[in-house]
């Protein structure tokens, strides 16, 4: 298996041969063609049958957003409405707070995108136990790491600097309900290995392919979304 | 220099090229009568900024300038946890902490090695060290762990806010723009992780940042009103021009707290605002 490091290596790489081309924009126009043609869909993920396409360019990755903050405000609505037995109050209360705060990421995006916006997607949560405080937690962790790496990983797609900056207001957020969630699953466990590159202290990213492989399995077949960015 | 055969040359890879520079499809003879009012010699700034605005690529000193500010900040938390992981019988949690010293302490060696790679060079921590006291605000960080995770907490909080106000300058930087939001999130990680830790000993704190109307600041420690203030503070309920207290939640249909608004999304800081902010700290 390939290492992080080694992922970052490479990048870092990569970067400085882009930032020589760029720096050099004003005299060397050879360079040019290359850096050009690398900047737009490098990987096209192929729609998947049926699956709704979320759309092209900054559009198309805030459906995405608006994708996975349905899928959270879905789930923790359900956490909310039938608690686990012998829920604390307090732990209660957080998972209420993180209800809320994805329930607002979402009907932001909706508000935000208007009639680009994709439909409203029923999940499919057959493989959750809400009766069972592992099981939610478990989920839970697993749906704001997905968040905080979808976010991260698509982030340079983002042409507008808005749209960017938006993405950092969210993110940063879904980032504190991981760390969050991780502690209450295991307290200290905030920064789990599976998330958070031990040698590097970065936290993984994925790219939409990789996002969407998972979030659909959290949607109904008729729901089911797909990128082309 | 043919400045127009670039153009031609780009537009061969690139149709929309002239799209990107200027919403208008005539906007290339603006062009024209730009490039003859400009001398020969500032062509090349002239060609950067079409560039930059067409791909929105910040040049190279732009990004090593990010990176640097960053391992500013990196050298500063990595010193605060060192000292307070070397610190005997301070820290009783070293689950929490000690992780993230060791997270600090791999921001430094990554940026480094990152602008080292760029062919740049990395700031060095600062030569006379730190004053976590910052200035005497907090004479007894090192010696209360309660002043400690309070201290702790407002440096993450302050680390999230730094890295997510140098995001513009990334935009479009596969690498650099995803590696500064990784670290931008285990920051906002062990923001979260303070703030948990401090409310399991009793502090009336949240692992996000909840603000009032009239105070951005809910950590009950006013000498750091500023590191949640600024000209974009935490509690303001804008977010790409929507008020977001006017969206429905589950209460209501037409409206969403303040608390609930300030804490689903984080603020960012300017430069300067972080470098007055940590100027207290640096000897």
């Amino acid at each position: 298996m390939k290492t992080e490091t080694e992922l970052n290596k490479n990048n870092v790489n990569m970067a400085r041969r882009s930032f020589l081309r760029y720096a050099g924009a004003g005299v060397a126009g050879v360079g040019l063609m290359a850096a050009a043609s690398s900047c737009h869909k490098d990987h096209p993920v192929q729609p998947s049958t049926g699956a709704i396409p979320l759309g092209t360019g900054d559009t198309g990755i805030l459906n995405y957003a608006y994708a996975l903050e349905q899928l959270e405000a879905a789930f923790y609505t359900q956490v909310v409405l039938t608690p686990y037995s012998g829920i604390p109050s307090a732990e209660l209360s957080l998972l209420t707070d993180i209800r809320d705060h994805e329930v607002l990421h979402r009907e932001f995006f909706k508000a935000a995108l208007k009639t680009s916006a994709i439909q409203a997607l029923t999940p499919n949560f057959s493989k959750i136990d809400f009766t069972s405080r592992a099981s939610v937690l478990t989920y839970a962790k697993a749906f704001e790491d997905l968040g905080v790496t979808a976010y991260d990983g698509v982030a340079y797609k983002i042409q507008n600097v808005a749209y960017l900056a938006i993405a950092g207001s969210i993110v940063s957020v879904e980032a504190r309900h991981a760390a969050l969630i991780g502690n209450l699953l295991q307290s200290g466990n905030f920064v789990s290995s599976d998330q958070v590159t031990a040698s590097n202290g970065l936290n993984i990213s994925n790219d939409p392919k990789t996002v969407l492989a998972t979030a659909n399995t959290f949607l109904s077949a008729k729901t089911q979304v797909s990128a082309s960015f | 220099m043919n400045l127009f055969g670039i153009i031609e040359e780009i537009e061969k890879v690139d149709p929309e090229f002239k799209e990107k520079i200027s919403p208008r499809r005539d906007a290339i003879k603006n062009m024209t009568s730009f490039g003859s009012k400009v001398a020969i010699a500032a062509l090349p700034f002239a060609i950067g900024s079409i560039f930059k605005k067409a791909y929105g690529v910040a040049s190279t000193s732009d990004i090593v300038g990010v990176l640097n500010f960053a391992l500013t900040l990196e050298h500063l938390e990595a010193a605060f946890y060192n000292q307070g992981m070397g610190t005997s019988g301070l820290v009783t949690d070293a689950s929490y902490i000690s992780p993230i010293k060791d997270d600090e302490n791999n921001h430094v060696t990554f940026l480094t090695g990152v602008i080292t790679s760029l062919g740049a060079t990395p700031v060095a921590a600062n030569a006379n060290g730190y004053d976590f006291t910052a200035g005497g605000t907090f004479p007894t960080v090192f010696s209360d762990y309660g002043t400690f995770l309070a201290v702790a907490e407002t440096l993450e909080d302050t680390g999230v806010r730094a890295y997510k106000g140098q995001a513009g300058t990334l935009i479009g930087n596969q690498t650099v723009l995803t590696a500064a939001l990784s670290i931008h999130a285990v920051e906002a990680r062990h923001a979260s992780a303070i703030r948990y830790l401090r409310s399991t000993k009793g502090v009336a704190i949240k692992p996000w940042i909840v603000s009032t109307a009239t105070n951005s600041n809910d950590t009950g420690i006013s000498a750091v009103d500023a590191n949640y203030g600024g000209s974009t503070p935490e509690n303001s309920v804008s977010v790409g021009g929507v008020d977001v207290t006017t969206l429905p939640s589950i209460q209501s249909s037409s409206s969403t707290s303040i608390a609930v608004a300030s804490a689903a999304f984080d603020e960012p800081l300017t430069t300067n605002e972080v470098l007055a902010l940590v100027k207290p700290f640096i000897k």
